[in-house]
């Protein structure tokens, strides 16, 4: 049910996901931070069962944290990491599958839009998108995306595509997810945004 | 007393040395001469073919040269053997890596892979040092092209230039003057500059191919050089930014021979 999606642009990306964390009738937590931070420039807005999208999101990062440290500093490109991603889905397709799907986003310097966005699901299928959503959300925001996207727009026109695509699902999505976070990822790296209800409050 | 302590690769003598991995040194150093050298546009290598019989069969693979996937090649002095091992290890390393992250493989990944593998068999198993030493010369976008050395034990370092096999040592100590100096000016008189700012000015890929034979010559003890006898390879970037391998066939050998003849020639006139 989690919602997660992301616009790419001219220099970089953005990714949005609720902050819902819930299972059968009972919400546990409002204020869950569904984009994990794979490296210095790219991150992973992830949907599924709180198990799997802890453990992913944490191996991911983590094997790529080892690259680096292997590496002399070397960093990954976004294509590289999405790829690795993508193997380690398949790979656990038919052993004990990750429930997760995911939309990864990342900046590099030698990519023309600087931005790229992969979108991938727990078959292990992995494309390389402008803009693309997860689960029930894309029934509401793909349309949106359709008709918004541009190419070269700026970070605040990706935004509002954003804000756009969060006020329809506030009124036509049957789930109540009242707050979200909202991530970008450019030269600078990777910074929060907007965060409806603070991730760090216990 | 080296005796009771170098039968076993697993175990230190008590000076510390382990002698198996340093007899497999010595190995190398009776097989052909290989020399690398990296240029501003490329990287070549020029090895010595020891095999060279009327009688072989026209070799649709090289003894010396091995291309190890779209954007490095390696040269191999040793027991050719023992190189085929290895060749396979960094290719299937190469495909792996590329296959996980859609990506060529960074050239150093792939050399401390190869070496690690190789040092290995320094210290399980029981089993004997790979006898091969290798060039290896590549191209990535991190660090352009590169040029590295490796040796039994799986030690391993980037070189500007450098030389494996027999006679090593001539052929380093003539790279060492020679390399970096832009071959037109060898002989003029060096001016005041400080010695110690002296620039190392890479060669072009042509005259890094002339300085290969240069050094083969030294290593070859005199013996002619000719194309049965030398492998010349150099490794650049077309338009598209695509990596070259090329093996010099036995006419364009024949020409780098020539230019070095004439060069050797005419040094030292005015």
């Amino acid at each position: 049910m989690d919602t997660v999606f992301g616009v790419s642009y001219k220099g970089g990306v953005v990714i949005a996901t609720d902050q819902v964390n819930a299972r059968s009738i009972l919400m546990y937590q409002q204020n869950l931070d569904k984009i994990a931070e794979l490296s210095s420039h790219s991150a992973m807005g992830v949907s599924g069962p709180n198990c799997d999208l802890v453990n992913f999101s944490e191996y991911i990062s983590k094997n790529l944290a080892l690259y680096e440290l292997s590496n002399d500093g070397m960093k990954l490109s976004t294509h590289a990491q999405a790829n690795f991603c993508r193997g380690e889905l398949a790979k656990a397709l038919r052993k004990g599958p990750f429930q997760v799907n995911v939309i990864l986003g990342g900046y590099d310097e030698n990519v023309p839009n600087g931005g790229s966005l992969y979108i991938m699901d727990y078959l292990g299928s992995c494309h390389k998108v402008n803009y693309g959503a997860q689960g029930y959300a894309s029934n509401f925001t793909l349309s949106i995306m359709d008709r918004d996207w541009e190419e070269g727009m700026n970070e605040e026109q990706a935004v509002k595509i954003v804000e756009h695509c969060i006020r329809e699902l506030n009124m036509r999505f049957l789930l109540n997810q009242s707050n979200f976070i909202i991530k970008v990822v450019d030269k600078d790296g990777v910074r929060t945004v907007k965060a409806d209800s603070d991730p760090s409050d216990n | 007393m080296a005796r009771r302590y170098d039968s076993s690769t697993t175990t230190f003598s008590p000076e510390g040395r382990l002698h198996q991995v340093e007899y497999a040194i010595e190995a190398i150093n009776n097989a052909g001469t290989s020399v690398g050298i990296l240029a501003k546009d490329g990287v070549v290598m020029a090895s010595e073919k020891k095999v060279t019989s009327g009688l072989l069969a026209p070799a649709r693979t090289s003894e010396k040269t091995y291309k190890l996937c779209p954007h490095a090649t390696c040269t191999v002095a040793g027991l050719t053997a023992d190189a085929n091992i290895l060749i396979d290890q960094a290719r299937l390393r190469a495909g792996r890596y590329a296959y996980q992250y859609q990506e060529p493989i960074p050239i150093e990944n792939l050399v401390e892979h190869v070496c690690n593998y190789k040092q290995a068999y320094t210290q399980y198993g029981g089993l004997r040092p790979f006898g091969v030493a290798f060039l290896f010369a590549g191209y990535d976008i991190h660090h352009g092209f590169q040029l590295y050395q490796s040796d039994p034990s799986g030690n391993y370092s980037g070189w500007k230039a450098t030389v494996i096999g027999a006679n090593n040592q001539a052929g380093k100590s003539l790279l060492k003057t020679e390399y970096g100096s832009s071959s037109s000016s060898g002989d003029e008189m060096k001016t005041d500059e400080d010695p110690a700012k002296e620039e190392i000015e890479m060669p072009t890929t042509a005259e890094a191919l002339r300085l290969a034979v240069k050094v083969l010559n030294k290593t070859m003890d005199g013996a002619a050089a000719s194309p049965e006898k030398l492998e010349l390879f150099a490794m650049t970037l077309d338009e598209d930014g695509n990596c070259v391998h090329k093996i010099l066939n036995a006419k364009e050998v024949e020409a780098v021979i020539a230019e070095v003849e004439s060069e050797t020639a005419t040094a030292g006139d005015t």
